[in-house]
């Protein structure tokens, strides 16, 4: 759309145009701030739990499970030692056998969503997805929070539809 | 032909006084925008709203992804 605009403020007599390749998208995936109505509502980054346990592949899943549970979660992430997201651990797999590796025992490659996703349509996803907790990454994958769906259904409450959905193609 | 640029390229752009300029609908300009930007949707663009531009000053148009 943006190359065809600038097309046609050429043909307008424009002569100094440029069209901003990565857009919107670029701009808000890279933490830029915006202006508008979704600037003052709630999105991800805001109401994920950023205290959530954290784990290393090769931790000892009782130790982990005493770690989420001294943050008030029955959940923890897993990550490398840049912090991106390699697995999830709800409370099924903290329920499982103390002495497993958390590499046997977490749910792998969990579906992660950007930061700027505003609160009311992740609380959507995650109701139609059943998604108890789902890691808020960045577009590099490093973790951000988790965001609980009951933290998002609350502060989904009064939020509109917006237009635009931002959840599309997020992995 | 319009010169494609990067978000380096937009910054460096818009600190020397170029317009940024959402062609988007209006609906998702007014849910969010790029600080400082205008709105002109892309059915919109015609000699009336080019002539509420500014012609002397470098102008880049975004919308919301590559396409």
């Amino acid at each position: 759309m943006a190359p065809r605009a600038a097309a046609r403020l050429e043909t307008l007599g424009f002569t100094n145009v440029y069209h901003y390749k990565g857009g919107k998208l670029d701009w808000m995936a890279s933490g830029h701030p915006t202006e508008g109505e979704n600037s003052t509502r709630p999105r991800a980054v805001d109401v994920a739990r950023k205290d959530v346990a954290t784990c290393d592949l090769k931790d000892r899943l009782g130790d982990v499970r005493e770690r989420a549970r001294a943050t008030g979660l029955e959940a923890a992430v897993v990550v490398d030692g840049q912090r991106v997201v390699l697995g999830l651990l709800r409370a099924a797999e903290l329920a499982k056998e103390p002495d497993l590796k958390i590499e046997q025992a977490m749910r792998p490659g969990p579906s992660t969503f950007r930061p700027y996703v505003p609160i009311k349509e992740m609380a959507d996803y995650m109701d139609k997805h059943n998604l108890d907790s789902s890691p808020i990454t960045t577009s590099d994958g490093k973790l951000v929070g988790l965001l609980l769906h009951s933290d998002a259904r609350q502060h989904a409450e009064g939020c509109p539809d917006c237009a635009r959905p931002m959840i599309y193609g997020t992995v | 032909m319009a010169t494609a640029i990067d978000r380096d390229r937009v910054q460096e752009l818009v600190a020397r006084d170029a317009q940024l300029v959402e062609v988007l609908p209006a609906k998702e300009y007014e849910e969010d925008h790029l600080p400082g930007a205008r709105s002109v949707p892309l059915r919109d663009i015609n000699q009336e709203s080019a002539a509420t531009l500014d012609r002397s000053r470098p102008l880049i148009v975004y919308c919301w992804d590559l396409a």
